[in-house]
């Protein structure tokens, strides 16, 4: 099954885990298969309109899927999705 | 014509003999004007390496003192610098360890007001600042003035390291950090490094990988991350080297740029205005709890936030809070806190949209505003 690595900044909302395998077809169904089981998740992950959230850079292998065919690029069973989030150190955000 | 003397050519022996660097790329390094932004966690090890490395003029922007809690990871200070200005006892810390070169302590914040004069007349800046803010503005500025922009940021276990705007053979840039991060992540998402952690370490290797970067493209050696991004995490040990594009749409580099100035990066980095939340002065809460006034008090943060200090109420991690919501009560005043009220506003405007609450209150700056209270 496809393999989604999840960074650290969003692992807090998945209990910690790291990863999250689904047996989906493309990169969209991955993601939602990702905010369906952790539903706290899904605000962070997506903007209103379901979009991924511009702050995220999703790469399958070491290619940007915008670079690919974008939410819609096919997986295959032994595919590595990374979530790259923006992360900024010390004052990451105010308190 | 920048020339070693012999005291130089002895220190930098090491360098001079591999034929990567030689006497040219040395003599390089000594022409070179460094602008480093922020002397903290990556800065310590990046302005050590530099310096070390005979960069010859070397700026050091930091409006922060030095404080106990620095010292974990900042080795650039030690114990007696507690309480100075960080850009000046780097500045006397880099002096003593190559008196060939020319330090420039800068204690001032690094702003719109001054971002481009300042990187003007620098060849290249490395960006080690701690926050969203500061690193747009950091990656405009350098874009907006054609200088080279080496980039290192860390979180907990995980950092990333790049190249930005740099110049390439056929005259045009690399990508910037537009092209990656077009924008930041909302406030409140993510903790930061005071609230969340970093592994004292952790900013040690990303910082140095940054220092190599900076000296590879002074030096003219290696190939540089132009048009890419490394990550490390150092939880697991693993890395990787991801391809970075120009993005059409970035507002500065793309096909219609609409950035041609700096802008307002904290209103920038804050986002669209969002829903306001009921909010409880620390102050009204305090009556209210004098009065004996009933209500449920939940406490957001994360556990060993919870575990340094608290107000006696129920922990539910941001994370959680649309999991637990079926243990809020609906018929009853809740009030909700953080530390400094943004993480409590998120969980209420989360709690209202997904489950339609109507009886949260916002407890205002949190548990730093109420204990801030007077006796």
């Amino acid at each position: 099954m496809p393999t989604l690595l999840i960074p650290t900044p969003l692992r807090s909302f998945t209990g910690g885990a790291a990863t999250f395998e689904a047996p989906a077809e493309d990169v969209h169904g991955l993601l939602v298969g990702l905010a369906t089981a952790y539903p706290a998740l899904r605000p962070h992950l997506f903007d209103a309109s379901g979009a991924v959230r511009t702050f995220l850079r999703i790469y399958l292998g070491d290619t940007d899927i915008e670079d690919l065919q974008g939410a819609v690029t096919a997986l295959t069973p032994d595919a590595e999705v990374l979530i790259v989030p923006a992360i900024a150190g010390g004052n990451a955000q105010l308190p | 014509m920048t020339t070693l003397n012999a005291a130089e050519l002895e220190r930098y022996s090491r360098h001079l003999i591999l034929p990567e660097v030689g006497l040219e790329g040395q003599t390089k390094l000594k022409a070179a004007r460094v602008l480093v932004i922020g002397s903290g966690g990556l800065g310590s090890p990046l302005l050590l390496y530099l310096a070390a490395a005979g960069v010859g003029h070397i700026g050091v922007v930091d409006f922060d003192r030095i404080e106990d809690t620095n010292l974990q990871r900042q080795v650039l200070f030690d114990s007696r610098d507690i309480g100075r200005p960080k850009a000046e006892a780097a500045a006397a810390r880099l002096r003593a360890l190559n008196p060939h070169i020319h330090v420039e302590p800068l204690c001032e914040r690094f702003t719109s007001a001054n971002a481009r004069a300042l990187v003007r007349s620098y060849d290249l800046v490395a960006d080690g600042t701690d926050n969203f803010a500061t690193r747009y503005l950091v990656n405009d500025a350098c874009v907006l003035e054609g200088k080279p922009n080496v980039y290192a940021s860390i979180y907990r276990f995980e950092g990333q390291v790049s190249v930005f705007n740099a110049l390439l053979p056929d005259g045009t840039r690399g990508p910037n950090y537009r092209d990656l991060f077009p924008s930041p992540p909302p406030p409140g998402l993510v903790p930061s490094c005071a609230e969340g952690g970093v592994l004292g370490v952790l900013p040690g290797i990303v910082g140095s990988l940054q220092a190599l970067e900076v000296i590879k493209i002074l030096a003219g050696i290696g190939e540089p991350l132009i048009g890419r991004l490394y990550l490390f995490n150092a939880a697991d040990f693993t890395s990787r080297t991801l391809r970075v594009r120009p993005r059409p749409d970035n507002p500065l580099t793309g096909t219609s740029p609409t950035l041609t100035e700096l802008i307002d990066y904290a209103a920038f980095c804050a986002g669209p205005p969002e829903r306001p939340v009921r909010e409880l002065s620390p102050a009204e809460y305090l009556r209210w709890q004098k009065e004996g006034r009933p209500h449920v008090l939940i406490d957001v943060r994360e556990p060993q936030e919870f575990a340094t200090d608290h107000l006696g109420g129920t922990l539910i991690p941001l994370a959680t809070v649309l999991e637990k919501a079926h243990t809020l009560p609906r018929d009853a005043d809740v009030v909700v806190h953080c530390k400094g009220g943004i993480r409590s506003a998120r969980a209420i405007r989360d709690l209202e949209t997904v489950h339609g609450f109507t009886n949260l209150y916002n407890l205002t700056g949190g548990i730093v505003a109420y204990r801030a209270l007077p006796a």
